[in-house]
């Protein structure tokens, strides 16, 4: 098979309305930083990839063909992904899978969500025909899978506001975060207002406006860039309805991780990955998803957490960057965890570099924890 | 510079939709049955399993569920939250409890609130029975079901609940 590798990374700043520039505007500006970080002319983009969530997020039906010109798609190839808010980790997935069949050498993906343009929590959360209309956005959705967690592997509440915590230090890292809290700690969570129990103010997602971009290319086409090697991608959905399914570990999510470490001859992923940019957009779903990847068995993701194993200078640190807890355009956020992978393996993520990072993974998933999409990048392509 | 001087670089402008919404012949059947008062799943003809409310087929299995299942208006809650913020345009009052409704012979949940109880002593697990509206406001839809109220019989290890195809 053809090898594929990131050569080029590039983000907007993050922040909760980005009214300096338009949806075009947003978009291109992570472009730009990709084409710059790639140094690439355009006519070396062969197709365009674009993912973002729900179109009602901006009101704006089919953006792809709105935003034509801004991602610099006219006259080639251009395909739109939607998986919810996995939607950022697919595209990744997507993109790189056209380099791979051989048909395209270089490819342009970009995702994005402006957010500012809408009430997403309240687009999430609309009255369902012929039912009572209780349902309360993300978090109304994901806290009682939470609750059976902590029921199930009697988790102490600390957990969730020390991971709270540690990801937004994780921001003061990274200047591009949305969410600066000077003096961040679990106290401050902790006192934080309940909004769907038992997820408090502090341990949930904020709305953001944002952008990522990539340049994926051909082994060939290399030459002597700095690359992210894309050893393993994969994607895997699972029925919402369906009977028989585990929503705190769903098997899609197990299945996508040993997809992806089968191919990049991963055998023990705690021990063989440097680092993980994980999508956490709840704090209690980075101990949730140390289970479900395999990095530890059932039940003891949260003393892991609590073993500060998932810290920046830890075993395995997870979202170095701030992960979805500090940043969140929903249609990015899984660009964002991909692409912040492979800043890692290219010695690129500045005051949030991991030392040391060879092989890191960038994790995504969306609607009700029924869709994912992963992969694994490295620093050698051997 | 007054108010109307002030340059703006956005305005708001919100959108309405409206939708004709078709319930397909699954759904209609187990409406026809929610406005007489009577709860029926439809079950899977391969792998047996049970679902309520329905959507016409197995994802399972992908086939139609074409076998009529009555179930009673009794079960447990499979997990729970408590919303403490409040609906845009809705009358509901926070904190109020909006539960995974697991009913009796039924292999998924469906979400419902819970109410005639303290709310401190919902627990994962525990036996709930629907509380009704009166039978004149009953229409094509699970809002004939005001809420979900305890019921006194021993709590369920919901480690049970999970659908085993036999």
């Amino acid at each position: 098979m053809i090898q594929a590798g990131v050569i080029g990374v590039g983000q907007t700043k993050y922040d909760a309305k980005r009214r300096d520039v338009s949806m075009a505007g947003l978009v291109r500006e992570a472009i730009d930083n990709a084409m710059l970080a790639a140094n690439l002319e355009w006519d070396a983009i062969d197709a365009v990839i674009l993912g973002k969530a729900p179109d009602m997020f901006e009101g704006v039906i089919m953006p792809e063909l709105y935003l034509a010109d801004a991602i610099g798609a006219v006259g080639k190839p251009v395909l739109r992904v939607h998986t919810a808010g996995s939607v950022g980790g697919s595209t990744a997935v997507i993109a790189a899978s056209h380099v791979c069949s051989g048909q395209f050498k270089t490819v342009l993906t970009v995702a994005f969500e402006k957010q500012s343009e809408s009430n997403a929590t309240w687009a999430l959360s609309p009255r369902y025909p012929y039912s009572p209309h209780i349902n309360a956005g993300a978090g109304g959705y994901f806290a009682p899978f939470i609750r059976e967690y902590i029921r199930r592997y009697e988790a102490p509440e600390h957990i969730g506001w020390k991971v709270a915590a540690k990801d937004r230090q994780n921001a003061l890292k990274n200047p591009l975060a949305h969410l600066h809290i000077p003096g961040i700690d679990e106290k401050m969570v902790s006192d934080t207002p309940m909004l769907w129990e038992p997820l408090r103010y502090l341990e949930s997602c904020p709305s953001s406006d944002g952008a990522c971009a990539m340049i994926i290319t051909a082994q060939d086409q290399v030459g002597s860039r700095n690359v992210a090697w894309i050893k393993g991608m994969a994607v895997r959905s699972e029925g919402t309805l369906s009977a028989g399914r585990d929503e705190v570990n769903p098997q899609a999510g197990i299945d996508c991780a040993k997809d992806i470490y089968n191919q990049a001859g991963i055998q023990n992923p705690f021990n063989e990955i440097d680092c993980a940019e994980i999508y956490v957009p709840f704090s209690w779903y980075e101990p949730m998803w140390l289970e479900n990847l395999g990095f530890c068995d059932l039940g003891e993701g949260w003393k892991l957490t609590d073993k500060d194993a998932t810290a920046i200078d830890g075993e395995l640190p997870f979202n170095m960057s701030g992960g979805v807890l500090s940043s969140n355009p929903i249609g990015a956020s899984g660009m964002i965890r991909f692409g912040e992978a492979a800043l890692q393996v290219m010695g690129l993520a500045e005051d949030h570099q991991v030392e040391d990072a060879k092989v890191a993974m960038g994790h995504a998933y969306g609607g009700a924890a029924q869709f994912f999409a992963m992969w694994i990048v490295s620093s050698s392509l051997d | 510079m007054s108010a109307e001087d002030t340059p703006k670089d956005y305005s708001e402008s919100p959108i309405n939709l409206e939708y004709f919404y078709t319930a397909g012949s699954a759904t209609t059947r187990f409406l026809n049955q929610v406005k007489e008062g009577n709860i029926v799943g439809q079950g899977c003809p391969k792998c047996k399993a049970v679902y309520v409310p329905p959507r016409g087929s197995c994802p399972r299995c992908g086939v139609a569920t074409d076998i009529e299942v009555p179930l009673t208006d009794k079960g447990c809650i499979e997990s729970f939250t408590v919303v403490h913020i409040p609906i845009p345009g809705n009358p509901i009052v926070p904190p109020y409890v909006c539960a995974m409704i697991r009913l009796d012979g039924a292999n998924i949940s469906f979400l419902h609130l819970i109410q005639d109880i303290d709310i401190e002593k919902i627990r994962i697990g525990m036996r709930i029975r629907a509380v009704w509206k009166p039978q004149e406001e009953w229409t094509h839809s699970l809002e004939n079901i005001k809420w979900f109220a305890p019921i006194d019989e021993p709590d369920v290890d919901v480690a049970t609940l999970r659908f085993q195809e036999s």
